[in-house]
C-alpha cells in the first residue's frame, strides 16, 4: 500500500500497542452476545414473546438474568474506581445496589407479579383506569433509562479505550452502541434472557478470578486494607507489606486516615468548597449518606427494566423466589470490586493522576496486568477476562435498557397512543425502528460524559426512580385511597426535582473540566461558586431523595385525599388482585369482568 | 378463558371487605417486620460511624469494623432476612388459600 487514506490512519495508530490476549477475549465476548442475539431471533415470532420472553422463564434462568442485567458498569468497574478513589463511602454503593432488592421483594415484587401487566405502565394504567396516566408512567421509563445509558456508554468508552490506546473515547461509545442496538433490534428480550444468563456468570468469573489471582500474590483483602492507617496511632505503628510494599501515592490521592474512615471525600466535598471546619462538615456528611442511601434502596426498587423482568416469571411464588435467588447472586458478586479497589490504591496509585476513561475508573481492566511481572502472559489473559467481563457487564445492561425503553415506545407510544388499530407486524417494524433512535440518542449522551465518574451517575438514574417509579408502586400497592391525579402529581414533582437536580450537578461538574466537554458546560460555571456558598444546597441538590422521596409520598397522599372521589370504583377486586393469592384464582375474573376494556 | 377455581367457595367470603383487610394487614406486617430489622442496620450504621468513629476505627483482620460490616457482613444479613420473609409468606399465603375455600 503506497499511501494510507486519513480514515485509516487513526485506526492504524489506535492498533499500534494493542495486547493481542485483552483483544481476544474482548472480541470473543462480542461475538458470542451477538450470536445468541441471532440465534434467538429466529425463534421470536410474536410480539409476547418479543416483550416479555412469553412469560415462561424458570427461576434459575431469570435469577441470573435479572442479576446479569443489574449488575452494570457501574457494578463491575464504576465500584472498584469509587472505593479507590474516595475509600469507605463508596461502599454504600454495593451494599444498596444489592439491598434494594429486599425492599423490592417485601412490597413489591409479589403484588405486582399478581397484577400481571407486561410494563409499570400498564400496571400505571391498570390500577387506575386512565390511559392519561400512561402517558405520564412511559416519560419515566425513558428519563429514568436515559441517565441509566450513560454510565454504560463511559464504560463502553474507558474499555476500548484501554484495548486500544490511541482510541478516542467517543469511538468506542459509538462502536459498542451500534453492535448493542442492532443486537436488540433483531433478537428482543427472549434473546436477551439467554445472553444475560450467561453474561452473570461471565461477570462472576471475570470479576473473582482476578481477584484471587491478585490477592495469592499481593495479600488479601484485610492484609492490603490495613496499611492504610485510620488514626495517627496507627500510622506509628504501621507494619508495611515486606513483599510488596506498597507504592508512593501522588498528591491527588486522598489521605489514608480520610480514605479509610467513613466521611471522606465523597461527602465532605461540598462542605471543603465552602472552607467549613471539619466538625462543621460532619453533620452534612452524615445528611449525604443517609441521602445517598435512601436513593439507592428506594431506586432499585423503581427501575424500570428490572421490573419488568418479573413478569417473565411463572407466578408470585415464582417471582419470590427469583429476588432471593438475585439477591444472592449479586451479593456475592459485589464482595468482590471493592478488593480491587484496595489493591489499585497500594500498587496502581499512578490512575489517581488519570482523568476521564485514564482514571480510576480503569482499574478493574488494568489491575490484573501487574502479575505479568511474575506470571508473564497469564497478566495479560486476567486482564482480557477482566475486559471481556466489562463488555459483558455494559452490553447487559444497555440491551435490558434498550429493551425497556423500546418497548415503552413501541407498546405504549406506538401501540396504544398513536396507532392502537395497528398490527402485530407493524408493532414489530417500530420495535426495530424504536430501537435504532433509542440507540443512537444513548451514544449521543454517552460521548458527553467522559469526565463523570461512572458510579455516580448510575447513582442519578436511582434517585430519579426512587422519587418516581418507588412511590407510585409502593403507594399505589399498599394504599387504597390512592388516585390516578395524586399518583400523577406526587411522581411527576419527585421524579422531576431529583431529574433536574442531577442534571444541575452533572452540568457544573462538566463545567470544571478541562477538555471540551468544560468549553460546552461553561456557563454552568457560576453554579460552582454558588455552591461553595451553599455547601447545603449542593448536598441537597447532588443527593437529591432525602427530600424528593418524602415530597412525592407526600403529595400523593395530600392530593389524594383532596381528591378522594375520584378512587377507581372497583378498588376492593383490584386489591385483592394484587394481594389474594394467585391460587385463589382471581385474575381471571378480574380479566372477565374487564373484557370490554382494551386487550393486549 | 378456564373457569376461576373459586366455584366451590361462597364467592361473598373472598369478596368481602374483612377477607381483604385482613389479607393486606398480615401481609403488611410481615413485609414491615422485615423491612425494620433491615432499616435498623442500614440506619443505624452511619449513626454508630458518627457517633462513636474510634469503636469502629478498631481493626479486625486488617479490616476497620466500620469496612467489615459494610463491605463484607451486610450481604449474609440481607439473605437472612429475605430467607424468613419468602418462607413465612409462602406459609401465610397457603394459609389465607385454605381459609378462603373453607
Amino acid at each position: 500500500m503506497p499511501t494510507m487514506s486519513p480514515a485509516v490512519l487513526p485506526l492504524a495508530q489506535a492498533a499500534a500497542g494493542v495486547d493481542p490476549w485483552i483483544l481476544v477475549f474482548s472480541l470473543v465476548t462480542v461475538a458470542v452476545t451477538v450470536w445468541m442475539g441471532f440465534r434467538s431471533a429466529k425463534t421470536s415470532k410474536t410480539a409476547g414473546d418479543f416483550f416479555v420472553a412469553g412469560r415462561s422463564v424458570s427461576v434459575g434462568w431469570n435469577a441470573s438474568a435479572i442479576s446479569g442485567e443489574y449488575l452494570s458498569a457501574a457494578s463491575f468497574m464504576g465500584i472498584a474506581g469509587m472505593v479507590m478513589a474516595i475509600g469507605y463511602d463508596a461502599l454504600w454503593y454495593p451494599v444498596c445496589y444489592a439491598c434494594g432488592y429486599l425492599f423490592l421483594l417485601l412490597f413489591i415484587a409479589g403484588p405486582l407479579r399478581r397484577f400481571g401487566a407486561y410494563t409499570i405502565p400498564d400496571f400505571a394504567e391498570g390500577r387506575y383506569d386512565s390511559p392519561l396516566f400512561r402517558k405520564i408512567a412511559v416519560c419515566f421509563v425513558l428519563f429514568i433509562g436515559f441517565f441509566y445509558t450513560m454510565p454504560q456508554m463511559k464504560g463502553a468508552g474507558t474499555t476500548l479505550a484501554y484495548i486500544f490506546p490511541g482510541l478516542p473515547y467517543w469511538v468506542g461509545v459509538a462502536v459498542v452502541g451500534a453492535v448493542i442496538t442492532l443486537n436488540v433490534a433483531l433478537g428482543g428480550m427472549k434473546g436477551i434472557t439467554l445472553v444475560q444468563a450467561m453474561q452473570y456468570w461471565m461477570k462472576m468469573f471475570a470479576i473473582s478470578v482476578p481477584v484471587f489471582v491478585l490477592a495469592a500474590v499481593f495479600g488479601g483483602y484485610g492484609k492490603n486494607l490495613s496499611v492504610n492507617a485510620a488514626t495517627p496511632a496507627e500510622k506509628a505503628a504501621l507494619v508495611q507489606n515486606v513483599e510488596h510494599p506498597r507504592l508512593e501515592l501522588p498528591a491527588k490521592a486522598p489521605a489514608d486516615e480520610a480514605w479509610i474512615s467513613p466521611f471522606g471525600p465523597l461527602t465532605t466535598k461540598a462542605a471543603k468548597a465552602a472552607k467549613l471546619s471539619p466538625e462543621e462538615a460532619r453533620p452534612l456528611s452524615l445528611l449525604y449518606t443517609y441521602s445517598l442511601i435512601i436513593a439507592l434502596v428506594c431506586g432499585t426498587a423503581g427501575l424500570p427494566h428490572i421490573l419488568v423482568r418479573f413478569y417473565t416469571n411463572p407466578d408470585g411464588v415464582a417471582a419470590k423466589r427469583t429476588t432471593m435467588w438475585v439477591m444472592i447472586l449479586i451479593g456475592v458478586f459485589y464482595v468482590f470490586p471493592p478488593v480491587i479497589g484496595v489493591l489499585g490504591r497500594n500498587f496502581m496509585p499512578e490512575l489517581y493522576n488519570g482523568v476521564g476513561a485514564k482514571g480510576t475508573d480503569k482499574i478493574v481492566l488494568e489491575l490484573p496486568t501487574l502479575i505479568r511481572a511474575n506470571y508473564g502472559v497469564l497478566g495479560s489473559v486476567l486482564s482480557g477476562i477482566a475486559c471481556a467481563g466489562a463488555f459483558a457487564a455494559f452490553m447487559s445492561t444497555f440491551s435490558g435498557l434498550l429493551v425497556s425503553m423500546t418497548g415503552a415506545v413501541a407498546h405504549d407510544v406506538y401501540g396504544r397512543m398513536l396507532r392502537p388499530d395497528s398490527t402485530p407486524e407493524q408493532r414489530m417494524k417500530m420495535f426495530k425502528f424504536a430501537a435504532i433512535g433509542i440507540g443512537a440518542v444513548s451514544v449521543g449522551l454517552g460521548c458527553c460524559v467522559e469526565p463523570l465518574e461512572i458510579n455516580f451517575m448510575v447513582g442519578q438514574a436511582f434517585a430519579i426512580a426512587a422519587a418516581s417509579y418507588f412511590p407510585l408502586l409502593f403507594m399505589s400497592v399498599w394504599w387504597r385511597g390512592m388516585t390516578m391525579k395524586g399518583a400523577a402529581t406526587g411522581m411527576l414533582t419527585g421524579g422531576i426535582l431529583a431529574l433536574v437536580a442531577a442534571a444541575l450537578t452533572n452540568a457544573s461538574n462538566l463545567a470544571l473540566d478541562k477538555g471540551p466537554m468544560g468549553k460546552l458546560f461553561a456557563p454552568f460555571a457560576p453554579l460552582n461558586e454558588f455552591w461553595a456558598h451553599h455547601p447545603l444546597l449542593r448536598i441537597l441538590c447532588e443527593q437529591p431523595a432525602i427530600w424528593t422521596v418524602p415530597l412525592a409520598i407526600g403529595l400523593m397522599i395530600v392530593v389524594s385525599k383532596a381528591t378522594a372521589r375520584d378512587v377507581p370504583k372497583d378498588i376492593r377486586m383490584k386489591m385483592l388482585v394484587l394481594h389474594a393469592p394467585e391460587a385463589l384464582g382471581l385474575k381471571n375474573e378480574y380479566i372477565q369482568e374487564h373484557q370490554a376494556g382494551a386487550g393486549h | 378463558m378456564p373457569q376461576p377455581q373459586t366455584a366451590d367457595s361462597p364467592p361473598d367470603k373472598i369478596h368481602s371487605e374483612a377477607f381483604l383487610r385482613d389479607l393486606m394487614r398480615r401481609q403488611l406486617t410481615l413485609s414491615t417486620g422485615c423491612a425494620l430489622a433491615f432499616l435498623v442496620a442500614l440506619l443505624g450504621l452511619p449513626l454508630v460511624n458518627y457517633l462513636a468513629p474510634a469503636i469502629m476505627a478498631r481493626r479486625v483482620g486488617g479490616f476497620t469494623l466500620a469496612w467489615l460490616i459494610l463491605g463484607v457482613l451486610f450481604f449474609p444479613y440481607v439473605w437472612a432476612i429475605s430467607f424468613h420473609f419468602i418462607r413465612r409468606s409462602l406459609a401465610l399465603e397457603a394459609r389465607e388459600v385454605e381459609e378462603a375455600r373453607r
